[in-house]
């Protein structure tokens, strides 16, 4: 038996003529502008939660846990029924439910620092800090997310607000707003620490306490006066009064200016902070 | 304009005791391919790091394309790109995706980013991945996302950190092919990697960098020369033999062209070329030196430091490890 030698070496697939034209092609685009930038980065950050919804899953399943939890264990030892101390937690369970997403926020930019993309970003002519604030831009659409889950849940188990959806569209918006003060911190944070683990940890362990110590739970009156103190000062019990004044539609004008007031501080001094340790990284 | 792509004088950067990069002086011609080589934690990646502007170096200055990298940091981010050792890409977004956001930084139109993510996951052998996410895709798919991912806009300069490290032999031939267009395309490019045939296939000249410092520097042909061109490995039957054989070996090569190896049966030796490894094969046989199996090949990254530094290449591996808490 004879064999025809295969004479005809093995083609790998040709790479070279797809290759050498998208290289001559075109001219180079405008650079792009700080907004474009950052709106690009922002639909970076919508298409995570569209291929990590996981994520967002964490945070909002946490805080409905803990509405269904405290409405119906503690609800009527609190409240005296678990119907009205549900009209009195869910605003103060918005503000933690989106809160509690932000530390996301840190995760994610560590996430992003040990893997590597940074380094191509920082290495494209752009606007540096268009990665940091479009970020937080997609991170605003996942707040909004997670408190409109929040508010969906609350309405199911009889909340009503008092000024309507009206009410309810301002406090979210009052409390995405400073939520997004907020996020700068934990993006700080999320410079400054080893690992995604890391950050998560730091970022539940300070938001936690800060949480609990405030009047989100329990009417403040009902604590002991050093408690009291140090709960009526917390910013979170503010931005919570701030957030039930306007779901009641009796609002405190001094609350919404001091949140907000807070989120600007926040952001002032945080946002330079993280930009500068970022283009350092 | 200057005709180098790189200039660098005296780059260092030390990431607390440790000096990364300690004196580093590089020419790069523009359109050429210029290798640096060396093993894991030389400072390959920190001087890249330096020169696309993400690193400042503690001393020294460098000019790319013109530009200073200080100074003029975001002149050389419009001119270069850079395909680092780890994936610059997003594992989470699909192939398209990573593509696409890139194009609109880099400021196309929405169409036209979709226009441009296409052709270049075409051109690279991508498209039937296009839609999947990047956490699924294989070595030497993300390999080459990566690279595409630097080519969104053909880039005058562009860095490649080990871009074949890891890869099987198919794919590290399609990455030496892109190498090859690009550079005929005109891009000067700047190849760190450990491999010395690496640097041979690509490069039109390799500086050999270890501890932070060049130690030798010239054409692969240059290099070669100082080290040979060929190198015989041989194992025999019986270790017993060995003094025998390296007695033969350095007889017709010279003593300091043979090298015992860590294994008691094998020895490896400098050829000036392939024949002369044959022969010499033969003269073995002949002293009655029995032989398990030999080869002849091109000198490994460990043959040249032995021949250039007298000590094998060592890793250092905290470095990089400095690099990340830095």
């Amino acid at each position: 038996m004879t064999t025809t030698p295969n004479t005809q070496p093995h083609r790998e697939p040709r790479l070279e003529e797809g290759l050498r034209k998208a290289l001559a092609s075109g001219p180079r685009p405008r650079r792009a502008s700080a907004l474009q930038a950052a709106l690009a980065f922002g639909w970076r950050g919508m298409l995570k939660v569209k291929h990590v919804p996981e994520q967002l899953l964490d945070v909002t399943i946490t805080p409905v846990m803990f509405v269904l939890l405290f409405t119906y264990l503690f609800g009527g030892a609190i409240e005296g029924s678990t119907k009205e101390y549900l009209q009195y937690i869910l605003p103060g369970m918005l503000v933690m439910s989106v809160l509690f997403t932000t530390v996301y926020s840190g995760v994610s930019i560590n996430t992003d620092l040990t893997k590597g993309v940074v380094d191509r970003f920082r290495s494209l002519p752009l606007w540096q800090p268009a990665s940091l604030v479009g970020a937080l831009l997609g991170d605003t659409v996942r707040y909004v997310i997670a408190g409109t889950v929040l508010m969906a849940v609350g309405y199911v188990l009889g909340y009503r607000a008092e000024a309507g959806l009206g009410g309810v569209l301002a406090a979210l918006a009052l409390v995405v707003i400073f939520a997004f003060g907020l996020s700068w911190v934990f993006t700080t944070m999320g410079l400054l620490m080893r690992s995604p683990n890391a950050v998560m940890n730091a970022g539940f362990m300070s938001i936690f306490p800060l949480t609990f110590v405030s009047n989100v739970f329990v009417d403040p009156s009902t604590l002991p006066g050093v408690l009291e103190a140090v709960v009526n000062v917390n910013p979170i019990s503010i931005l919570a009064d701030a957030s039930r004044g306007l779901m009641a539609g009796d609002l405190a004008g001094s609350d919404i200016l001091i949140s907000l007031g807070t989120a600007a501080l926040l952001t002032l001094v945080f946002a330079p902070l993280t930009t500068r340790m970022y283009r350092r990284a | 304009m200057s005709a180098l792509a790189i200039e660098a004088s005296g780059l260092r950067k030390s990431f607390g005791a440790t000096k990364a990069v300690d004196g580093v002086d590089l020419a790069v011609g523009r359109g050429s391919v210029y290798g640096v080589l060396g093993p894991n934690g030389a400072g390959k990646t920190t001087t890249i790091r330096m020169l696309a502007t993400l690193l400042r170096p503690d001393e020294g200055s460098a000019r790319v394309l013109g530009y200073d990298v200080v100074e003029q940091a975001d002149r050389v981010r419009g001119v270069v790109s850079l395909t680092g050792q780890m994936a610059s890409v997003d594992e989470d977004l699909t192939g398209a995706e990573n593509l696409i956001l890139l194009a609109r930084l880099l400021g196309f139109g929405r169409a036209d980013a979709r226009r441009r993510a296409v052709e270049l996951l075409e051109a690279f052998g991508l498209a039937d991945a296009a839609g999947r996410q990047v956490k699924n895709y294989s070595g030497g798919m993300r390999r080459r996302l990566d690279i595409a991912a630097s080519l969104v806009v053909t880039p005058e300069l562009l860095f490649l950190d080990e871009p074949t490290t890891g890869l099987d032999p198919r794919s590290r031939n399609q990455v030496w092919e892109i190498v090859r267009a690009l550079r005929e395309a005109g891009t000067t490019i700047l190849l760190c990697t450990q491999y010395l045939d690496e640097a041979d296939q690509l490069a039109d000249g390799i500086a050999v960098i270890d501890h932070g410092r060049v130690i030798a520097e010239g054409t692969p042909g240059q290099l070669k020369a100082s080290v040979g061109t060929s190198s015989l490995h041989v194992r025999l039957l019986d270790p017993a033999q060995r003094p025998r054989a390296h007695h033969v070996l350095a007889g017709e090569l010279g003593d300091e062209a043979v090298h015992l190896e860590a294994d008691p049966a094998a020895l490896t030796a400098a050829c000036p070329n392939a024949a002369r490894g044959a022969e010499v094969v033969g003269e073995l046989t002949q002293a009655g030196v029995g032989i398990a199996d030999f080869s002849l090949g091109q000198p490994t990254l460990d043959e040249v430091f032995m021949a250039l530094t007298g000590r094998p290449a060592e890793e250092v591996e905290e470095i990089e490890a400095e690099e990340q808490a830095a």
